[in-house]
């Protein structure tokens, strides 16, 4: 495996598994440890969001709610542009530890390549700024 | 299909390791599709070199050729292949380290 398709932690906490999920599935909890600020509509296909002080802004979809065990959402792949469609895979599952609680999380998917991200880097058939610029012209000119 | 994706970010990898394929990727990044005249021109490296890297990145997929002014060929940077391996940098990039500790903080704070 020369390339990480996926990330894997497991930490183990004092709290118990309901303050854990609070954590990580509220925005008040979210913005305590992870985003300065946090927005999270808690259900499978909604948003969630978090801001940074520098400006950085992550949008989520929340894929999985099983309270209190498992929460996944995916987000964007940092670095790739907006339009993208690659996105990975966050999944924490908190498992009770004695009075505390196990938590792994999981990101997945950084290894994934579409058909057509993988046509798109094989074929010479990405016309990119020529065309779009080409457009712009005609519309202009046609305008 | 991630066999593939390594394949392509290798060749990516491979051409950012020589400076002088960085500074022809680069320029053409920053100021678009040129041919290797005008690369010569903003470089410090001679025709002939360019020629040679750019052959080369045109074989590995990073640019491709078609025809500029004059029966010059133009070389332009196809950045598909730079997005395959962005995805391998933001697993390396990614940091789960940090939140975790800062949850445990958090966490330990509101006990």
């Amino acid at each position: 495996m020369a390339f990480p398709d996926r990330i894997e932690r497991t930490m183990d906490f004092a709290a118990p598994p309901e303050k854990v999920w609070a954590a990580l599935t509220t925005a008040e909890g979210l913005s305590a440890w992870f985003g300065q600020e946090a927005g999270i509509d808690l259900r499978p296909g909604g948003t969630a969001w978090m801001r940074w002080d520098h400006g950085h802004t992550a949008d989520m979809r929340v894929e999985r709610v099983e309270e209190p065990t498992v929460f996944g959402f995916t987000w964007h792949i940092s670095g790739l542009p907006d339009e993208d469609p690659r996105r990975t895979y966050v999944e924490f599952t908190l498992e009770p530890a004695g009075a505390g609680t196990r938590l792994t999380v999981v990101e997945s998917g950084f290894a994934q390549l579409s058909q057509d991200a993988y046509d798109k880097a094989y074929d010479g058939n990405t016309q990119g700024w020529a065309s779009e610029l080409g457009e712009l012209a005609a519309y202009l000119d046609a305008a | 299909m991630p066999t593939d994706a390594e394949a392509i970010a290798e060749q990516v990898f491979v051409a950012l390791a020589d400076p002088t394929r960085r500074a022809i990727l680069a320029t053409l990044a920053a100021e678009g599709p040129a041919t290797a005249t005008d690369l010569a021109a903003r470089l410090p490296i001679t025709r002939q070199a360019i020629a040679k890297h750019l052959a080369l990145l045109a074989e590995a997929g990073l640019l491709t050729a078609e025809p500029g002014e004059r029966r010059r060929v133009r070389y332009r940077l196809r950045s598909a292949p730079m997005q395959v391996a962005q995805q391998f940098l933001a697993a390396l990039a990614r940091d789960w380290d940090s939140p975790l500790e800062a949850l445990k903080n958090h966490l330990d704070r509101s006990a």
